[in-house]
């Protein structure tokens, strides 16, 4: 077990370090140039030469990278270009938002998707499974961004019931609520038809096993069989897919806090990438891929104490 | 003649083979006859009728430099499907051939692709796609470089799982022994095995792609005006969200309707062929 956990932190690890320097290297071949932008047009080449030496970017690219990695571990992420604050400053200001949308997006997607899959799965070949089936697909198909845009045309601009931008005032419990809705409504709506179709089929596959046959045999309450035996095994592929999905949520995110401008990770990448702020960029994707890593690697963990079976695979 | 007919049956049997069926029917219809149905030009330009309401003349009204809607959806819908076409077909090209690679060479060289389809996925699609655009410069074929880049992987990933269980089944065990030569073993026993179960589930990435194109374009990094894309339409309504509801529910509403479309009919063809196919290739 603990060689397992080793092995997978190990490789998490390497994950990490292979996307900085792919993004390291991808972004050093983009033509626009940051000492320009930072400078101006009007800079002299003695003041563009200085400045590049400060940040280091003379040094051959292998050099850049190695010193990259060897500033993240002390803490130092260098300095937005523009602004001249600590990237680690303006990261730890902002991850806070858009974890708090994620994690709030798959809460209400969960105590949603997995009943409805549940329902449908007991009740299957029913009225209520077909419609829902079709419905659930409806919602993993509809693109994020859409969702977001409509809802909010709908219930910020047509309705006027939920306000449009930003997070709320600090301190306001009730008003960051109202502007948290609509856009963990986008980023979880399509997670509501994944989880349900997920446990759906999961839980189908569980009912037909001999264990739950036995159980009938006993004569347990069904109550007892679907929530004791079928369901905590049913539940397995959930937890993996939401430690791999998260990847598509941190997408949907950045095209929610875009849409309704809230500040977080998301946002923070569309500006600076479009500013060609690099430090910024490459702190934020570093954050992305630690959070992506992460959270892969606990559920991989979570599923081998729910099914050791794993590990010997 | 007889067998598509059956097959065709067997589509709308089901009311959700039978709706995706008729949408995507519609959508290519219309977009591959967008010269014919566009009562304008797609980029004609005509400020006096700005901002317009639906009427009958302009049927999903104008947008803020009075265009008519209409037409550039059906326009936007080529530039659509064109883009997931095109990118799907060589993804699956790339895809195919690296993951067979991966299964029938060294063990060092299938680890090194697995690292690396692990590495492309960790980054999200769209942060990804955000760093491909500022190296190459928005375009259409950014867009289609991005598609490939993400997705090829995956069918990578699908076609090294396919291929292994078939060089190691019983059958391609005797055929070794009997001496097959390496050409013949790919073109008769691995690659039409592997195509029909990657064919479906790339045809199934058609949504996905669509919304890749129209979510770059609606950030301003996809399709450059004046090319109309339903993702530049939506940007247009969202900047004008105040003055009129239009150009943002034209441009959502073909995305919509051909996401759900093409999910449908996906799923339908998926059940029908092979409904074990998800759970085969996830691992």
């Amino acid at each position: 077990m603990i060689e397992f956990i080793i092995n997978k932190l190990l490789i998490g690890f390497l994950i990490i370090i292979a996307s900085i320097t792919t993004l390291y290297c991808m972004i050093h071949m983009v033509p626009g140039d940051p000492i320009k932008v930072l400078l101006g047009p009007r800079a002299t080449l003695e003041m563009q030469e200085a400045l590049s030496i400060k940040l280091g970017l003379n040094d051959p690219l292998f050099i850049q990278i190695i010193n990259f990695i060897k500033n993240i571990f002390r803490g130092d992420l260098g300095a937005d270009i523009l602004t001249q604050r600590p990237v680690l400053t303006i990261l730890l200001e902002q991850t806070p938002h858009t974890i708090l949308l994620v994690v709030v997006s798959i809460f209400w997607a969960i105590l949603l998707g997995i009943p409805i899959g549940c329902y449908n799965a007991i009740y299957q070949g029913s009225l209520s499974d077909k419609l829902s089936g079709i419905i659930t697909i409806s919602f993993i198909a509809i693109p994020p961004f859409v969702v977001a845009l409509y809802s909010l045309l709908i219930f910020a601009v047509a309705l006027k019931w939920l306000p449009a931008i930003g997070v709320g005032e600090s301190g306001d419990l009730s008003s960051k609520i109202s502007h948290l809705i609509l856009p963990s409504f986008a980023v979880g709506l399509g997670w509501v038809g994944y989880l349900a179709r997920l446990v759906r089929s999961s839980m189908l596959e569980v009912l037909k096993e001999n264990h739950v046959r036995t159980a009938r045999a006993y004569g347990i309450s069904e109550r007892k069989i679907i929530l004791h035996y079928v369901l905590r095994i049913a539940i397995l592929p959930t937890i993996t897919l939401l430690g791999t999905g998260i990847g598509i949520l941190f997408s949907s995110s950045v095209f929610a806090e875009i849409v309704f401008s809230r500040p977080g990770i998301g946002k923070l990448i569309y500006e600076s990438v479009i500013n060609r702020n690099y430090p910024v960029v490459m702190g934020a994707v570093l954050v992305t891929s630690t959070l992506f890593v992460i959270t892969t690697t606990l559920s991989d963990i979570v599923n081998a104490i729910l099914d050791p079976r794993i590990i010997n695979k | 003649m007889n067998s598509i007919k059956k097959i065709i049956y067997n589509i709308i049997k089901e009311p959700l083979g039978l709706i995706g069926l008729i949408l995507v029917f519609s959508i290519i219809i219309l977009s591959i006859g967008a010269d014919l149905f566009a009562p304008f030009e797609p980029s004609k330009i005509n400020i006096r009728d700005k901002l317009q309401n639906p009427s009958i003349l302009h049927i999903l009204g104008t947008d803020q430099l009075g265009r008519d809607l209409f037409s550039r959806v059906l326009y936007g819908g080529r530039i659509a499907l064109k883009v997931a076409l095109i990118s799907i077909f060589i993804s699956m090209l790339i895809g195919m051939i690296i993951g067979i690679l991966a299964a029938i060479g060294k063990k060092w060289l299938d680890n090194f692709f697995l690292f690396i389809f692990d590495t492309i996925r960790s980054f999200p699609t769209i942060m990804f796609a955000l760093a491909i655009v500022t190296l190459f410069g928005p375009s259409l074929e950014t867009i289609i470089l991005i598609v490939i880049l993400t997705q090829s992987p995956i069918y990578a990933r699908i076609v090294r799982t396919q291929t292994l269980m078939i060089i190691n089944s019983e059958y391609i065990q005797a055929e070794k022994i009997m001496g097959i030569n390496f050409i013949r073993l790919m073109i008769i026993h691995i690659i039409p095995n592997v195509i029909g179960p990657l064919f479906i589930l790339a045809s199934m990435d058609i949504p996905f792609v669509i919304a890749i194109e129209a979510g770059l374009s609606f950030l301003g990094m996809g399709v450059r005006p004046p090319i109309p894309s339903w993702g530049s339409i939506l940007n247009d309504g969202y900047s004008f969200i105040d003055n009129s509801p239009w150009p943002l529910i034209a441009g959502g509403l073909p995305l919509i309707i051909t996401t759900i479309g093409f999910t449908f009919l996906g799923e339908r063809l998926r059940d029908l062929i092979d409904p074990k196919l998800k759970k085969n290739i996830n691992l």
